[in-house]
């Protein structure tokens, strides 16, 4: 075929598929949709979360993954276009960092250092490194499943940053249930959920988001 | 590109035509870089086009169009080199540095590949592909002589250009 001819018959197709920032809101209700269910299920929110709800460790768990959250989204709605500035959003990425560091030196000082082992330690982080990854699955899958509609040109850091938003969506439903409210505990857990479920994510998107 | 994305086909064709010797130098470029035969360049500019046509809803509006090209052209030619570096490749660089390089002749040599992957699209999709990009007809003509509505031909159409697309990358793996 003539290039000449290929341009023609392109012209001639005016099917366009959705845009990707409709297609990424859908797949980001879905995935969050059944990763509440999935939530629900499994653990549930803690009993005393009205009381809780009025320390400061508790709703700061959700400032923290809930920026990350919004980063993460961020970062993926650049990656799965090409040519757009990706590095804007991931420098995103520090304010929860940011936040969570913060609560972690404030922690230290307001505690005692007798007390920081136990913190870190507290007594979910099983449960913690099992139920982010499980929770993150649906929400995982929806994102991966609306970044193959566009056209990531990094597949492995796009599947990174697909599976960090998902897994940042997961630790804000796991927050409500888990009872270390600790900076400690979160900063320990959660970062090593996390980076599973972004680990998992890269190396999915390495065979899934190519094009 | 907008007047394209609303439907204006003669300034779409002009766009993609205008972007093709763009392309076709990049590829030259880099595929003489690699040492890899220059002959190939067409075939990754056809698999460019059809890559920003299939994906120029990733593109908005008030975006600048270059860096969007530019990152697709780049992703398709590490996709192309990266499947061929799976083939076993002779260099003949000098050999191929000696060709006279006019353009016209090296479109000739490289029909191969699209007529190739365009004859093994199945069914409808491969019937209303071939008599579109290789018959020249249009969508009303292609209508009538398959007997299918111009609904089912448009829809016929953009399958098979996505099918096309599939079977560029699964091809010399």
């Amino acid at each position: 075929m003539r290039t000449e001819d290929l341009i023609k018959t392109l012209a001639v197709d005016h099917t366009m598929d959705i845009a990707p920032a409709r297609m990424l809101a859908l797949a980001v209700l879905a995935g969050a949709v059944i990763a509440t269910l999935v939530f629900a299920e499994m653990l549930g929110v803690r009993p005393d979360v009205d009381e809780a709800m009025h320390t400061v460790r508790f709703p700061f768990k959700f400032v923290v993954t809930i920026t990350l959250a919004i980063a993460g989204l961020a970062l993926v709605s650049r990656l799965e276009r090409p040519g757009a500035d990706w590095r804007a959003a991931a420098r995103l990425l520090i304010i929860p960092a940011l936040l969570i560091g913060a609560a972690v030196v404030l922690e230290m000082i307001v505690v005692p250092p007798s007390g920081w082992e136990p913190r870190m330690v507290g007594s979910n982080a099983m449960i913690c490194l099992t139920a982010i990854p499980t929770i993150a699955v649906a929400p995982l899958a929806a994102i991966l499943i609306a970044m193959r509609h566009a056209a990531p040109t990094a597949p492995v850091r796009a599947g990174a940053a697909a599976g960090l938003a998902a897994a940042a969506v997961a630790a804000t439903l796991y927050a409500s249930h888990c009872t270390d409210d600790s900076p400690l505990f979160v900063v320990i857990w959660y970062s090593i959920a996390i980076a599973l479920v972004t680990a998992a994510g890269a190396l999915l998107g390495s065979r899934l988001l190519r094009w | 590109m907008t007047a394209a994305l609303d439907g204006d086909e003669t300034a779409y064709r002009r766009l993609l035509t205008a972007l093709t010797p763009i392309l076709r130098a990049n590829a030259r470029r880099t595929l003489s870089r690699m040492g890899a035969p220059t002959v190939d360049a067409e075939d990754i500019v056809q698999e460019t086009l059809l890559a920003l046509h299939l994906h120029r809803h990733t593109w908005r509006r008030t975006d600048p169009i270059g860096p969007w090209v530019a990152a697709i052209a780049r992703y398709k030619l590490v996709d192309v080199l990266r499947r061929r570096g799976r083939r076993a490749e002779v260099t003949i660089d000098d050999f191929v540095e000696a060709l006279p390089a006019a353009a016209d002749q090296e479109e000739e040599l490289n029909r191969h590949q699209a007529v190739q992957l365009v004859g093994t699209l199945d069914g409808r999709q491969g019937e209303v592909v071939r008599a579109i990009s290789v018959e020249g007809a249009d969508i009303r003509e292609t209508a009538t002589k398959l007997g299918m509505s111009e609904g089912a031909v448009r829809v016929a159409l953009h399958r098979g250009l996505k099918a096309l697309a599939q079977l560029y990358k699964a091809s010399e793996r």
